[in-house]
């Protein structure tokens, strides 16, 4: 064992046992660890997006390449942040129009092509009891056909519609189970995280071995 | 008089401080850190095509890793990108690692940084590694039809044309693999603006939580394998034969699902003999 002097790692110990704290009962260790937090992800975010997009991509090609067309799209930006200037926030609805036309634009058509027809056609597959793989296919048919009763609302859920519909429901059951199976798994991986951290880091207890 | 102490003890048992459950499961992920047993790590299908996919490239053949997280689930994604990134290092495969995440970049940094010095390969000759830009989607469509109008210079600051790996990358054309690496959506996007409209073979690193969101994808044939949350990597540790950080953290997940497991059989006996009684 050789405890770390590096006082970033001392910190960031501080830091993760403010946040365990938690879950004893809320204390003000966990709430400073909390307004750091979100303090140091904003002041990150705010100079990394100053030097890596601001400067480069936009500082540099108007002012030193000319490139004033930029402008352009820079006043819709300086539009967009009027939102928090009462008198002149409805010029922000102008940057919003733009963006939310373009972002839809772009991302309807992929969207049902990626995400609808394809998976439509996922869906389509060779039925057979032969096979474990026909099997499968099965089991995907029907869970599909079966879910997607149990959403149409327009007719009451009642005799062979509501039989249907109700296994549907039992497809999602499974469905929501897997989900939080794996949520379970991933809450307790942050942790390791943690554990990993200061047994290594701090602690310098060597675990490969 | 027996059936009254029965009956306190799933009562009592019911009621029992959440704050004992954390202690129990606390213990019971940090103890496996001492006391290995050496619990086997089976690898799934998912996880095997992707390593498969990669086996077949070759030294002239270019990969996508792209770091889309923060630091709140680095200790489920960076085993990830850690483990792809030195299987592609020691066969020699040309690697573009990116992030469209702010802090992404300042993750992956070190990661890259211990693994070139392990393999011996060089920042520019044998893999690049460029900078956060603002604007996932455009970045994403700009790295399909111009890398360097994407990333004009990488993450050290030298100018894209002067690396002298990215020598006839230029766009979709020349990459063989993208692996976005989200604890998000970010899959979604590079399925929507570079799968879907280019063909670019797409894997995805996921945390747990979004695991179950990606098979219908897999089915579907438009993401070719998956990496879900610290298992995902541990397998990927296994198969390129590397024990690191997931596959450390393996023996503790276990344990502490068998505790969970436990506690929900238990719970739920208490809950139909209380439920009886009543």
């Amino acid at each position: 064992m050789h405890i770390s002097m590096n006082p970033w790692v001392w910190i960031g110990v501080f830091f993760t046992f403010s946040v365990l704290s938690f879950l004893y009962k809320d204390n003000p260790f966990y709430k400073l660890a909390e307004h750091v937090t979100v303090g140091v992800s904003i002041g990150y975010g705010l100079v990394i997006w100053w030097t890596n997009s601001v400067i480069p991509r936009f500082y540099i090609p108007v002012f030193e390449q000319g490139q004033w067309i930029l402008i352009i799209p820079a006043i819709l930006g300086l539009m967009m942040v009027l939102r928090i200037v009462p008198k002149y926030s409805w010029l922000s609805r102008y940057a919003i129009c733009f963006s939310v036309g373009a972002g839809s634009g772009m991302a309807i058509p992929r969207s049902m092509q990626a995400q609808v027809l394809r998976q439509l056609e996922a869906t389509m597959l060779n039925l057979s009891f032969t096979s474990g793989a026909g099997i499968n296919n099965i089991i995907i048919f029907f869970g599909v056909l079966t879910v997607l009763v149990y959403f149409f609302f327009s007719k009451e859920h009642k005799g062979v519609f509501g039989g249907v519909a109700k296994v549907g429901i039992w497809f999602l059951m499974i469905g929501f189970g897997a989900t939080f199976g794996y949520t379970v798994m991933a809450r307790l991986s942050l942790f390791i995280g943690r554990v990993l951290f200061v047994l290594q880091d701090f602690l310098g207890i060597n675990l490969a071995g | 008089m027996a059936e009254e102490i029965k009956k306190t003890f799933w009562e009592r048992l019911i009621q029992i401080d959440r704050r004992v459950i954390y202690l129990i499961i606390a213990l019971a992920m940090v103890l496996p850190f001492f006391f290995q047993m050496g619990l086997p790590i089976p690898i799934t299908k998912e996880v095997k095509d992707i390593y498969d996919y990669i086996e077949t490239l070759t030294p002239s053949d270019v990969v996508i890793l792209s770091a889309d997280f923060d630091p709140s689930v680095s200790p489920e994604l960076l085993p990830m990108f850690d483990a792809i990134f030195r299987h592609c290092l020691k066969n020699n495969i040309k690697i573009i690692a990116m992030s469209l995440y702010i802090q992404g970049p300042g993750l992956i940094a070190p990661v890259i940084q211990e693994a070139a010095t392990d393999y011996q390969k060089i920042n520019g000759v044998d893999y690049v590694f460029m900078p956060w830009v603002i604007g996932w989607h455009i970045v994403i469509m700009d790295l399909m039809t111009d890398l360097q109008r994407s990333f004009p210079t990488d993450f050290y600051g030298t100018r894209t044309e002067d690396l002298p790996m990215l020598d006839g990358v230029k766009n979709y054309e020349n990459y063989d693999l993208i692996v976005p690496f989200t604890g998000a959506s970010s899959y979604a996007w590079w399925l929507l603006y570079a799968h879907e409209p280019y063909g670019v073979p797409l894997a995805a690193g996921v945390t747990a939580v979004s695991a179950a969101d990606l098979y219908p994808y897999i089915q579907s044939g438009q993401i070719m394998g998956m990496l879900g949350g610290l298992k995902g990597a541990a397998e990927y540790e296994t198969l390129i034969g590397e024990k690191r950080m997931a596959t450390m953290g393996m023996e503790a997940q276990n344990w502490a699902h068998v505790i969970i497991i436990l506690f929900i059989v238990i719970g739920n006996i208490g809950y139909l003999v209380i439920g009886k009684k009543k």
